[in-house]
């Protein structure tokens, strides 16, 4: 294992610098226009990093290429025979692009990020909480999205029963087929979800359009759509992690 | 520029190889035996120095208790993770070894640990390069299993440390062939490139775009090889064996050596042939023959090769892809000539596998290709760029033993997370963090990759502290963490328990024992080097004297010569090699006209170190090939 990294924090770039520390051109974000020397990190989030507002609807073709581009600048492996400091800002810079790209490039990753970023605390339904839950005896912090409480109620019922046949070896074809009608219906319902969360994005930019145009937004309309966007998430990761569920009895 | 070399080493379990880019394109370093392939096969000789390579090859069946192989199977691993491996191997552990330790194997009476053991190949190719390019070569692209974990890469890094090699980039072999492949072919596209070597199993799939390589999913196996199906075919002959004669020869490490030796034949000659014989010679007299077909074979390795299956689905599912989406299958390893495995993959990816490229060479062409870029690139080079993944997830054993995935599988790399923790108790000085990699939901089914303690927190009460945690995985594919106790500001000491790795400190230690000598061992050669060739030129001269040539030089020419004769005389019992270089070179000089007449005179001999095919080399030595190859008519 290796030594520690030094942070980003310790090497300040000090407020209101903006010249390239190599050539002395104002800088861009990353690397200089003008000599092409990687820049140290500024602590961005992942929307500013590429040079956009918090902004959900996304041009997924400008992002690709601007990621191409900004890799073929700071990737490590083409700063290889720079100085120690430029190749530690490259690798810094990098990882930092491809965290953003990550990120941003899925439509549910970006929501949760942009989220974050606005201060919400988005409830964890993740598998490894259901374990937990199941090792520890105790139940599981969630929940259900009241439109769907009896269906859920019964599938999980159909799964407890096909875990049980496949323990004792049976086999029902009938009950196959039937949880895995469900889940295709579980599944378009998540398409769906995607879509109303897209419709609820263009709500958003709108709000945001209309700041940058110097029309205030009241914070009670930003809570508000925030919430929205935070129930349609809530609502699809919930069925999304019964899709899993199901999924993983039927294939076991 | 000399200081610029850099060179890319393909790190085997069977073969290792070093090659660079020469010009447009890379080409492979031979061997002092012309070989281009160096048996990753170390042994001790009766005076406990290391021999490598073909050389070694024989002490494996002589003296196995002095000789390994495959001693990738053991790099960043455990005493528990190699109990399968001990079963056929002449491995012997070190005796008080325990668990959570570094492995120590015993060759003779010493103990070596794995990466000392790949250090010394290491350190073999170091030599082979050196002599080709005359002159030292300080920095290499080793190449690794795209689905080797942390602490594997580590041990890697570390033999290259070891070496006297400053292992400037770790590449994944997969995404390394992509590289020979994509120079090759320079062509837009998505490749799956299915990597079935002596130890390792590896399936990625990348995306090949206007020079760019970007890895978009990569699975496989660390415990899957021919070395597999080899142990297979020895355990059926000991069978048989036990079965025909009534002994059992597993202890016996010559007998089975012997027999490793001839099944490895005949697997190979299954590839071409359709039946072949297994013979072999017992030790204590007796002879083994069996007669084996290639249908025979394929039933019985059927198992082994149908674990590659799973990895490759896998992948396709994480890719979003399916078979008749991919453009081209590229084969790598040594094993994909097997008839059956090319079969296989035929099938799974609905097309003929691409197998232009030299399965055994491939990897270390893109070794190279990585090298020069690294370097700076070339024209060849300019546009190329790696976009590698991290092929395991990395994660944090929580409350319940339960693993928290931080960067998934697949992220491209380097790929960071930041995780936040607190104190328990008031004035806790001290946070642990267990880091593991692996895709199980549980911390004991993942593979443990270190202990972190978080040292230096400033006195809090409880729960108060705030301590960003902040875990990066390079573009090597190795973890580094670094902490901020956030309140502070104050940046917490991390100390670092790698599980099955060495401390910088052991690796250090190893080093200098090895550098020394190295340092030490590559004046020795050079001063031999220099001796030799002087031998060789000062006999030429002789026969040069003897031939009608002389008689058609002019007493001036031939005062010269007798002068240069007596100063290289003079020097050459000497240990400055630079002297005795000087002197050849001179001598070189003052007989060039006596060579050119000879040759005129249809007779073919080199007193000049350099041979007309050196002379094109291009970037290769300006100084005389120190093996230089002299006809005497």
């Amino acid at each position: 294992m290796n030594k520690t990294l030094t942070t980003i924090g310790s090497k300040p770039v000090p407020e209101g610098t903006q010249t390239c520390w190599s050539c002395g051109t104002m800088r861009a974000t990353h690397f200089c226009e003008a000599c092409g020397k990687v820049q140290p990190p500024a602590p961005v989030d992942y929307f500013k990093f590429f040079g956009l507002p918090w902004k959900l609807d996304l041009d997924l073709t400008a992002l690709n290429r601007d990621f191409y581009e900004l890799s073929r600048k700071l990737h490590p492996d083409l700063n290889a025979r720079a100085e120690s400091d430029e190749q530690e800002w490259s690798l810094q810079q990098t990882s930092q692009l491809n965290d953003a790209y990550r990120t941003l490039k899925d439509p549910i990753k970006r929501t949760e990020y942009l989220l974050k970023l606005e201060g919400v605390e988005l409830e964890e339904q993740s598998k490894s909480a259901t374990e937990q839950a199941r090792a520890t005896g105790q139940a599981k912090k969630q929940i259900v999205p009241p439109d769907l409480l009896e269906e859920v109620f019964e599938l999980n019922v159909q799964l407890e029963e096909l875990r049980m046949q496949k323990k004792m070896g049976e086999d029902d074809p009938a009950l196959i087929e039937e949880i895995g009608r469900q889940k295709l219906e579980l599944e378009e319902k998540q398409e769906a979800l995607l879509e109303e969360l897209k419709d609820r994005w263009k709500i958003w930019d709108g709000m945001i359009q209309r700041e940058h145009n110097g029309q205030p937004v009241s914070d009670e309309e930003r809570r508000q759509e925030r919430e929205k966007m935070v129930d349609v998430l809530n609502r699809r990761n919930y069925i999304r992690n019964l899709v899993r569920d199901v999924s993983e009895v039927l294939e076991n | 520029m000399t200081s610029d070399r850099i060179v890319g080493i393909d790190l085997g379990t069977t073969n290792s190889l070093v090659a660079f880019m020469q010009g447009e394109s890379p080409v492979v370093i031979p061997g002092d035996d012309g070989s281009n392939l160096v048996p990753s096969v170390v042994a001790l000789d009766e005076k406990n120095q290391p021999v490598i390579g073909n050389a070694a090859r024989a002490s494996l069946i002589s003296t196995p208790e002095r000789a390994v192989y495959s001693i990738k199977r053991l790099m960043g691993r455990g005493l528990e993770d190699v109990r399968e491996e001990l079963k056929f191997s002449p491995f012997r552990l070190a005796e008080d070894l325990h668990a959570g330790e570094v492995l120590r194997i015993k060759l003779g009476e010493k103990d070596f640990t794995p990466p000392e053991i790949s250090g010394l190949i290491l350190r073999q190719l170091k030599r082979n390069a050196e002599r080709f390019f005359g002159g030292p070569v300080t920095k290499a692209v080793i190449t690794v299993p795209a689905y080797f974990n942390d602490a594997q890469r580590q041990a890697t890094k570390d033999a290259g440390r070891i070496a006297g090699l400053e292992v400037l980039r770790l590449v994944n072999e997969p995404t390394a062939a992509s590289l020979a492949y994509g120079l090759d072919q320079k062509q837009n596209g998505t490749v799956a490139v299915y990597d079935l070597g002596g130890g390792t199993f590896d399936i990625s799939i990348l995306k090949l775009h206007d020079g760019i390589f970007e890895v978009i999913a990569t699975n496989g196996d660390t415990h899957l090889g021919g070395d597999d199906i080899d142990n297979l075919l020895i355990t059926i002959a000991l069978d048989d064996i036990q079965g025909d004669l009534g002994t059992d020869l597993r202890k016996n490490a010559e007998a089975v050596q012997a027999i490793r030796k001839a099944v490895i034949e005949a697997k190979i000659a299954l590839s071409s042939q359709t039946s072949t014989k297994l013979e072999v010679e017992l030790p204590g007299g007796g002879r083994y023959l069996r007669e084996i077909t290639r249908e025979q074979f394929e039933k019985l390795i059927q198992p082994i090769i149908d674990r590659t299956v799973g990895p490759c689905k896998q992948a396709l599912k994480d890719a979003g892809l399916k078979p008749e989406q991919i453009d081209e299958v590229v084969l790598v390893g040594g094993s994909t000539r097997i008839p059956k495995v090319r079969a296989l993959v035929k099938e799974l990816f609905h097309r003929e596998p691409h197998t232009d490229l030299n399965p055994d060479e491939v990897v270390a062409l893109g070794a190279a290709v990585q090298a020069n870029i690294l370097g700076g690139g070339s024209e060849a080079t300019e546009n190329m760029l790696l976009l590698d993944v991290t092929p395991l997830s990395l994660g944090i054993e929580v409350a319940g033993g339960v693993t928290d995935k931080i960067i998934l599988r697949n992220s491209t790399i380097p790929a960071s997370a930041t995780q936040f923790y607190t104190t328990q108790v008031d004035g806790q000085a001290n946070v642990a963090i267990h880091v593991l990699q692996g895709e199980r939901e549980l911390a004991k089914d993942c593979r443990s990759l270190a202990r972190f303690d978080l040292k230096g927190i400033p006195a809090m009460a409880a729960g108060m502290a705030r301590i960003e945690v902040r875990f990066l995985i390079d573009a090597n594919g190795i973890l580094h963490v670094s902490a901020r106790e956030q309140r502070s500001g104050k940046e917490a000491e991390i100390e670092v328990q790698p599980s099955y790795g060495l401390t910088d400190e052991q690796v250090e230690g190893m080093i200098l024992d090895s550098f020394d000598s190295a340092e030490e061992d590559f004046r020795q050669r050079q001063t031999i080097e220099a001796r030799n060739e002087a031998a060789t030129i000062l006999a030429a001269l002789d026969k040069g004297k003897k031939s009608s040539a002389w008689g058609q030089l002019t007493t001036d020419e031939k005062k010269k010569i007798a002068k240069f004769e007596k100063g290289l005389t003079a020097v050459k019992g000497e240990e400055d090699y630079q002297a005795i270089r000087k002197a050849i070179d001179l001598l070189n000089q003052g007989t060039m006209r006596l060579a050119e007449l000879m040759m005129d005179g249809a007779v073919s001999t080199a007193l000049k170190g350099k041979t007309m095919d050196e002379a094109d080399m291009g970037e290769g030595p300006t100084a005389p090939h120190p093996v230089a190859k002299a006809e005497f008519e």
